[in-house]
């Protein structure tokens, strides 16, 4: 089950090689993500999950906000 | 729309998947770094004066008066990771030197977010005029003061 996290979270786990996930659209990505983030659109994510993540390390997904 | 994107993750085969409930808007509002065209435009972040005068609640007005310098305002901070509680006004100095800040500030003063674009604040200060324009995180933590004329300016150049 996924855990909840906060910005404090993402911040350690990504120092310690965590990949953070955006997974909104490309207008969103483009106009702004977090930095060093990769992107998995939902829409697409069975197909770019297993060619732009490492299934061996840890994965923080994020969208808008947390409505 | 991030918890499904992570359960889906995890039922492919991803181990170790978290969700970052506050997702990007609760980053960016915390000053924390992005990327994107929009990170390229003028934001508070990067007009706020982060030398603004700062003070404990146990300061005296003669401490205020001491180190504020050419300012009109100062910020009160407190707490172990400082936050913004209340600022003093350059007007404050004509009370006794004695008085403690906590007396002569004003609570809890409007604040922005250091994401906040010059072309979104610009307008806001046309309706609303204010002399200043404090920018804190999300947290509370002061990043600084970005003045209007700076903001009008840098929205003028973002827009042309």
């Amino acid at each position: 089950m996924p855990e909840e996290i906060d910005r404090h979270d993402v911040q350690r786990l990504a120092a310690a090689g965590a990949q953070i996930v955006d997974v909104m659209g490309s207008a969103e990505w483009e106009e702004s993500h977090i930095a060093g983030a990769v992107h998995v659109p939902l829409r697409k994510l069975e197909q770019l999950a297993p060619e732009r993540l490492d299934p061996d390390r840890a994965v923080i997904t994020y969208c808008y906000d947390s409505l | 729309m991030s918890p499904r994107a992570a359960w889906r993750l995890e039922s492919l085969g991803f181990g170790e998947v978290y969700d970052y409930v506050g997702s990007k808007m609760d980053w960016i509002g915390d000053g924390l770094p992005f990327e994107g065209t929009f990170a390229d435009r003028p934001r508070l972040s990067t007009l706020a004066d982060a030398g603004v005068p700062t003070f404990g609640l146990g300061d005296t007005v003669r401490d205020v008066r001491d180190r504020l310098g050419g300012w009109d305002l100062g910020l009160v901070l407190a707490g172990p990771q400082p936050v913004v509680l209340g600022l003093v006004r350059a007007e404050a100095l004509d009370a006794d030197d004695h008085r403690r800040v906590e007396e002569v500030m004003e609570d809890g003063p409007s604040t922005y977010r250091p994401h906040v674009s010059a072309e979104e604040m610009s307008p806001q200060l046309q309706d609303k005029p204010a002399p200043w324009v404090i920018v804190t995180t999300l947290s509370g933590h002061l990043v600084g003061v970005a003045r209007p004329e700076a903001i009008h300016a840098a929205a003028r150049s973002d827009g042309s």
